[in-house]
C-alpha cells in the first residue's frame, strides 16, 4: 500500500455554536478518484477549505498531511506549491482578463519564461478552448467559466487535485466531457471531487465517501455506497436514483 | 479597471518620444517653475495610479510618503551639505518604510475598508506628529524639525560630488522631467514583466492568484513599496522646487487631491494620472490666484462631474472617443464609407 497523498487526523472545524467537521479521519492515496459526497450542510466544502488552507486550521484541531507533510495551518498558495490544484466551488477565475492570460498566469509559476506558451497552447488544445482564447473571461458563460478554471488547474500539472463541484452548472453534453477529463487527470494525479448530484458521482465512479453531520457516514465504491440504505435516508431517498 | 497584459505593458513610443521632446523643448517658449511643480504633482500621481489602476490597492494616505520624501531629503541634506545621499534616501526611507506598514496589512489580511482607514491615519499622525516638534529637542543632527514651520534653508540639489555646483531653474526642471520620464519606463516596465502581470492577476482576484501558488501579500507588499519610493522622489524634488517642507506635505488635503487627479485623469492607466495631475493642478493654480470660491468646492464638483459624466476618466474616455473615430473613420474610406467598424476593446492604457 503506497504512502497516503492526503490525511487527515481527528480533523474538527468548529464555526460558532456548529461542529461542521468532526473529528474526520480521511485518508487518500496516490492516483486514487474519491469523490466525497453528502447532503447540503454535511460538511464537506469546510473540509475542502481546511485541505486547501482556505479555512485556517490550528493544530487544536487535527492535522492535515500532503505526502507526509504535516500542512497543518499552511495557506493556499504554500499547499498550492506542494503540486496541488484547486477549483472552487464558485468559479473563481480571473474576469478582467483573457482565456489565455488567465492560463498564461497558472501555467508561468511551473513552467518559466520559455515553457509557458507551449503549457498554454497545450491546456487549450485539451480543453477546446480556441474559440474563446481571445476574450475577456468575464463575458464567457458559466460552464465555459468552469472549463476555464479546470484548464487554471490542469495548467499547473499538479499531482493532487481537488475539485469542488466542477459539474455545478454545465449542461448534459459538457458533463460527459467533464468526466471524461477528470478520469484522464486520474490517469497523472490523484483526485478528490466534492459533489451532492449523485448521478454525476455514478457516472464518475471510483471510490466514495460520504459525510452526514460533519462526520464519515460511510466509506466504499460508487455502487455499494449508493446502494446502502444509510446514505439513501441521509440524503433524501429520492434523490438516489 | 479593465485591460489585460497587452494593454498594460504595450509602450506607445511614438507618443513616448513625442512627449519627451515636447517636454525637453518646453524651456525655450515658457517660465519652468509652475512646469516643474506640475511635473512633480504627475509623478506623485503617477505612483499611485500604478498602485492603484495595476494593483488594485487604493492608499488614502499616499500623502505620508510624499512627506516622508521631503522631510528625509532636507534632514539629510542639512546633515550632509550636499543632495547625493539626501536624493538616495529620499527615495530608500519611503520605500522601506512602506515595506513594513505594507507587510503587516497585506499579510495581517485586513479589508480593503480597514486599509484605507490604517493607510489614511499613518499620514495623518505624520502630519500631527511633525507638526508637534517645535521644540529645540526635535533636531536629527543639524537639522531641526520646526513643528509646522518646518525646515527651510536646506541645501538643494547639486551636481553629484560638487556640492558648490547647485541644480535650480530650468536645471531642476530638466531634473524632474528625467524622474518623470524614467519612473513611467519603470513603470511600464513593471507592467510589462511576469510580476506585473501577476499584479494584474491579484487586481482581478486575488484568492485565485494565491490557488495559482503565488504569494499574494508578497507582491503587493512590493508594489507599496515601489510606488511609495517614487512617491518619496516626488516629494524630493517637490522640497527643492519649494526650498521648505512642511507638515502640510503629509496632510489629508495632500492625499485626496492626488486620488483626484488618478480619478479625473483615469485609473488603469499610466498617462490618466500625469493628464490628471496636471490639468487639475493648473486649475488649482490658477484658482489659487482669486478668492472668491474655495479651491476645494471646485475640486470637489470637478470628482463629482468626472464620476458622473466621465467614470473611466478623462484619458481612457478621450483614447476611447479618438478610437472609435479614427476605427470608424478608416473603416469607411476602406468600404466607402457604408460601413462601420467595431471600436476595439477598451483598456488601452498608454
Amino acid at each position: 500500500m503506497s504512502e497516503p497523498v492526503v490525511e487527515t487526523r481527528d480533523l474538527s472545524m468548529r464555526f460558532g455554536g456548529v461542529l461542521a467537521v468532526n473529528n474526520v479521519n480521511f485518508t487518500l492515496r496516490e492516483r486514487e478518484l474519491r469523490c466525497l459526497i453528502g447532503p447540503n450542510g454535511a460538511g464537506k466544502s469546510t473540509l475542502f477549505k481546511c485541505l486547501t488552507g482556505q479555512h485556517r486550521v490550528t493544530h487544536a484541531n487535527g492535522r492535515i498531511y500532503i505526502r507526509g507533510q504535516d500542512v497543518t495551518g499552511w495557506r493556499p498558495y504554500e499547499i498550492v506549491r506542494l503540486g496541488v490544484g484547486i477549483k472552487t466551488q464558485v468559479p473563481s477565475v480571473m474576469n478582467g482578463l483573457t482565456v489565455w492570460e488567465n492560463l498564461w498566469l497558472a501555467a508561468r509559476r511551473i513552467h518559466g519564461q520559455h515553457g509557458t506558451r507551449r503549457e498554454v497552447e497545450r491546456v487549450v488544445d485539451e480543453l477546446g478552448l480556441g474559440a474563446i482564447v481571445r476574450r475577456e473571461v468575464g463575458e464567457l458563460s458559466h460552464g465555459q467559466r468552469q472549463i476555464v478554471e479546470l484548464g487554471l488547474v490542469l495548467a499547473q500539472q499538479p499531482w493532487l487535485v481537488l475539485l469542488d463541484e466542477p459539474a455545478a452548472g454545465i449542461t448534459g453534453a459538457e458533463t460527459e466531457r467533464l468526466i471524461e477529463l477528470i478520469q484522464r487527470i486520474q490517469e497523472a494525479a490523484a483526485v478528490v471531487v466534492v459533489d451532492h448530484d449523485m448521478h454525476f458521482v455514478r457516472m464518475l465512479g471510483g471510490r466514495v465517501t460520504v459525510m452526514h453531520q460533519g462526520s464519515i457516514l460511510m466509506e466504499g465504491d460508487s455502487n455499494q455506497v449508493l446502494n446502502d440504505a444509510r446514505v439513501r435516508e441521509v440524503y433524501i431517498g429520492s434523490r438516489a436514483k | 479597471m479593465t485591460g489585460g497584459f497587452a494593454s498594460a505593458g504595450r509602450m506607445h513610443w511614438g507618443w513616448f518620444i513625442s512627449l519627451a521632446l515636447l517636454l525637453i523643448l518646453l524651456p525655450l517658449g515658457s517660465d519652468t517653475h509652475t512646469p516643474t511643480l506640475l511635473a512633480i504633482w504627475s509623478l506623485f500621481a503617477l505612483s499611485l495610479g500604478l498602485m492603484w489602476g495595476y494593483a488594485g490597492i487604493l492608499s488614502f494616505g499616499h500623502a505620508a510618503y510624499y512627506g516622508l520624501g521631503a522631510y528625509t531629503y532636507a534632514i539629510t541634506a542639512m546633515n550632509t551639505g550636499e543632495s547625493t545621499a539626501a536624493l538616495i534616501l529620499a527615495v530608500l526611507v519611503p520605500g522601506m518604510v512602506a515595506a513594513v506598514v505594507g507587510a503587516m496589512m497585506f499579510y495581517g489580511r485586513i479589508s480593503d475598508v480597514y486599509m484605507g482607514v490604517i493607510t489614511l491615519v499613518f499620514a495623518l499622525i505624520l502630519n500631527k506628529f511633525m507638526g508637534a516638534t517645535a521644540g529645540e529637542a526635535y533636531r536629527i543632527g543639524s537639522a531641526r524639525l520646526g513643528g509646522f514651520n518646518g525646515i527651510p534653508a536646506f541645501p538643494i540639489l547639486n551636481v553629484p560630488g560638487d556640492p558648490s555646483t547647485q541644480i535650480y531653474g530650468t536645471g531642476l526642471y530638466y531634473v524632474v522631467v528625467v524622474c518623470l520620464l524614467g519612473c513611467y519606463l519603470i513603470a511600464r516596465w513593471v507592467l510589462g514583466s511576469a510580476f506585473g502581470r501577476t499584479l494584474l492577476g491579484i487586481r482581478e482576484n486575488e484568492a485565485r492568484v494565491e490557488l495559482l501558488g503565488y504569494n499574494a501579500p508578497a507582491y503587493k507588499t512590493a508594489i507599496f513599496a515601489l510606488t511609495a519610493a517614487m512617491a518619496g522622489l516626488a516629494g524630493s524634488l517637490f522640497a527643492n522646487w519649494a526650498e521648505i517642507v512642511t507638515p502640510s506635505l503629509f496632510g489629508l488635503g495632500q492625499s485626496v487631491e492626488v486620488i483626484i487627479w488618478v480619478i479625473a485623469g483615469g485609473i488603469g492607466t499610466l498617462i490618466g494620472p500625469v493628464v490628471g495631475a496636471v490639468l487639475l493642478g493648473m486649475l488649482k493654480l490658477l484658482l489659487g490666484e482669486q478668492t472668491l470660491v474655495d479651491n476645494s468646492l471646485v475640486l470637489g464638483a470637478i470628482l463629482i462631474l468626472v464620476v458622473l459624466l466621465l467614470p473611466r476618466g478623462l484619458a481612457p474616455s478621450l483614447m476611447a472617443w479618438r478610437a472609435r473615430h479614427v476605427v470608424s473613420g478608416a473603416g469607411r474610406s476602406r468600404s466607402g464609407g457604408s460601413r462601420r467598424r467595431r471600436p476595439p476593446p477598451s483598456g488601452d492604457s498608454r
